[in-house]
């Protein structure tokens, strides 16, 4: 009883550090947001009077205010590039997982390298191809460059779930009078949900979070720009020479709820064990 | 319902290994039939190619007359049992049942009614809104069994299926199996590993061995009448007994005595090596046997065990002989086990006595072995020798 105590102690004590560690800034930004612009540098936690004025202020105007339409950018440009990710990867890895195919390894190799590549040192041709091809600015010009890189994560996660999957399963179905397309979509794809979710939920944080894409391959907010890159252009609410930090920290705020909610939704199908019951064992 | 004709099948694997070779088997309309055998013997590879889910490599498979080569599985309209189920884990039991009839485009009514009635026969009504994770391991593989008859399909394709469950669970399914194939008449091929299984249920068993079909005949015809070796130690529990022996102007010398050469078993010439088998029900308590004496032979033999099972003994001995060295029996040891095939090597013999025998432990006894029941088989083909079966 002692040691086990002892064990709870000391895990209790790790885990609210670890939780200090993660929320006290994501705290410090909810309370950076609620203060007046005067007061951002009066270095208290909680703010003296709370004010949603720095909110008010990034919805003001409609369509023009500083927040709207990057966030229906941002939001329409990392769906987008999650759904296809998903289609095109669930194919691809189904694919790796189950076929043997000469450059099977070689796909999985070059998908790993390719989601290793520094993304910097594309950003510079990019701009000048996409201003060639006219996407410059544009959803596709922001949702290729995420495909690029979030697929080989995909894949990657995608093939470790397939990979799981009893293949008797497949074959059950098919005896049962499923094509292999039916055999797919109806038995493997619900049992690879969890991987599914859990993929699509990494390619969306992935181009949600995505500052360094957005930053060069936009321009405005009526054409692509996404909200980390349209933060880098706020200037103060009252002045532009007033530091915008509060607009800022309300943004930041506000750009969080959505990945919240979106991990909220699909935790649930995040559960380990729906396949327990499929073969003995 | 339909037979089914295997024409020369084989099976060649990319790498060209020959899973199964030449195989030519017909399964009447309505016929149980058994593929037995070790692990590795291709039985499982054979039901697949009837399943469709191996491709046939050479020869020809016909469904109900119909050549089924290049078909799909889908469309060959035969329901598949798997080892471990392959239950839906994603759906209910309804739903699992459901799932063949929603594909083949059966109106939701029909599919209730024939779900319901599938689930009644199998006693499967109160579990139908569950998940397969939440049922027993009876219940899993009965719920399997559900979703292949609901289908009412041309043939049942069974690939081990009971080899999941417990003993008694297994032995108790076994009968339902065999039940459930008799009320529906539908045409049956079940592999199985387990000679007890292939011998209680089947119309016919079929023994392979290395690929290659070794015998096809009724459970009592593969017992009695085994073409070779390997048939022969293969079926029946306790394996058959394997001496070395001689033949001698119609007698066969074995370890523990002279027994005359069974008539059927045609001209032998002297001085020839075989390998004799012997059954351990063959063997009987000297002083029980009575009037039969004449027709066998008795010898006196060291009890090294006995196993008492209530109805019988069994008693072990050892003989003084050179082990035997054939193919078809390392096979066999490697597949059982060494000790569950007495006479590999060591020169140990069980024989099964009445239970009234009073043979003792470390105690000598005096033996009978009954002369017309002896198989003799060439030690280097493992062709039986006496009646060709």
């Amino acid at each position: 009883m002692q040691r086990s105590s002892r064990e709870y102690t000391i895990w209790t004590v790790g885990l609210v550090a670890l939780l200090a560690f993660a929320l006290l800034p994501v705290l410090w930004i909810v309370s950076l947001s609620l203060k007046r612009p005067a007061q951002v540098g009066d270095g208290r936690f909680i703010p003296q009077e709370v004010t949603f004025q720095n909110y008010n202020s990034l919805f003001e105007g409609g369509l023009d205010s500083p927040l709207l339409r990057p966030l229906i950018n941002s939001i329409g440009i990392a769906l987008i590039a999650t759904v296809i990710a998903i289609v095109l990867a669930s194919f691809a890895a189904y694919a790796i997982a189950r076929l043997d195919f000469p450059g099977k390894t070689a796909i999985l190799a070059g998908a790993l390298a390719v989601a290793m590549f520094p993304p910097i040192s594309t950003v510079g041709p990019l701009f000048d191809m996409w201003r060639a091809l006219g996407i410059y600015d544009t959803y596709p010009g922001l949702i290729i460059p995420y495909l690029t890189f979030s697929l080989p994560l995909a894949i990657y996660v995608l093939v470790a779930f397939f990979r799981e999957i009893p293949w008797d399963l497949e074959q059950a179905a098919q005896v049962d009078g499923a094509t292999p397309f039916q055999a797919y979509r109806k038995v493997i794809v619900p049992l690879a949900a969890p991987g599914v979710f859990t993929a699509a939920i990494l390619v969306f944080i992935f181009c949600w979070n995505d500052f360094v894409f957005a930053i060069s391959l936009t321009s405005s907010p009526e054409g692509a720009q996404t909200v980390p890159a349209a933060l880098a252009f706020f200037t103060g609410d009252e002045s532009q020479f007033t530091a915008p930090t509060a607009s800022i920290s309300a943004a930041a705020v506000l750009v969080t709820i959505p990945i919240i909610i979106f991990v909220l939704i699909f935790q649930r199908r995040i559960v380990a064990g729906l396949t327990s019951g499929a073969v003995k064992g | 319902m339909a037979e089914i004709t295997l024409d020369n099948l084989t099976k060649r694997f990319p790498d060209g290994y020959e899973a199964v070779k030449d195989m030519s088997l017909e399964i009447g309309d309505g016929e149980f039939v058994i593929l037995v055998g070790p692990s590795g013997c291709g039985k499982s590879t054979a039901l697949r190619m009837i399943a469709g889910l191996e491709d046939i490599t050479d020869g020809e498979l016909r469904i109900g007359g119909e050549v089924v080569n290049q078909i799909a599985p889908k469309d060959r309209d035969v329901a598949m049992v798997f080892q471990n189920y392959a239950l839906y884990p994603h759906m209910s039991v309804r739903e699992n049942m459901a799932f063949p009839l929603k594909l083949a485009g059966i109106a939701d009514d029909e599919i209730t009614k024939r779900v319901e009635e599938a689930a009644e026969i199998l006693d499967l009504s109160p579990h139908l809104d569950r998940k397969p994770a939440n049922l027993s391991g009876g219940q899993r593989q009965r719920v399997a069994m559900g979703r292949a008859i609901v289908r009412e399909p041309k043939a049942f394709l069974m690939d081990e299926p009971l080899s999941n469950l417990d003993a008694k669970l297994r032995v108790q399914m076994r009968t339902e199996v065999a039940r459930l194939q008799q009320d529906l008449e539908t045409t049956t091929v079940y592999v199985t590993h387990d000679q007890t299984e292939a011998m209680t249920l089947g119309d016919r068993v079929a023994v392979m061995r290395a690929g290659v079909l070794q015998q096809v005949g009724t459970p009592a015809e593969l017992y009695s009448q085994p073409r070779n070796i390997f048939v022969a130690g293969f079926i029946g529990s306790p394996a058959m007994n394997f001496l070395p022996a001689r033949i001698e102007d119609g007698t066969a010398k074995l370890p523990f005595g002279d027994v005359p050469i069974p008539e059927d078993a045609g001209k032998l010439e002297s001085g020839r090596e075989v390998i004799a088998g012997i059954r351990p029900e063959s063997f009987e308590d000297a002083a029980l046997v009575g009037d039969a004496r004449d027709r066998g032979h008795t010898f006196d033999a060291r009890i090294d065990l006995v196993e008492s099972m209530g109805s019988e003994l069994y008693a072990y001995f050892k003989i003084e002989a050179e082990a035997i060295r054939s193919a078809d029996l390392d096979e066999l040891a490697a597949d059982v086990g060494a000790e569950d095939l007495p006479s590999s090597g060591e020169g140990q013999i069980v024989a099964r006595l009445d239970a009234a025998s009073e043979v003792r432990r470390g105690e000598q006894a005096e033996l009978w072995v009954d002369a017309t029941k002896l198989k003799l088989f060439d030690p280097q083909s493992g062709e039986t020798l006496t009646a060709a079966g």
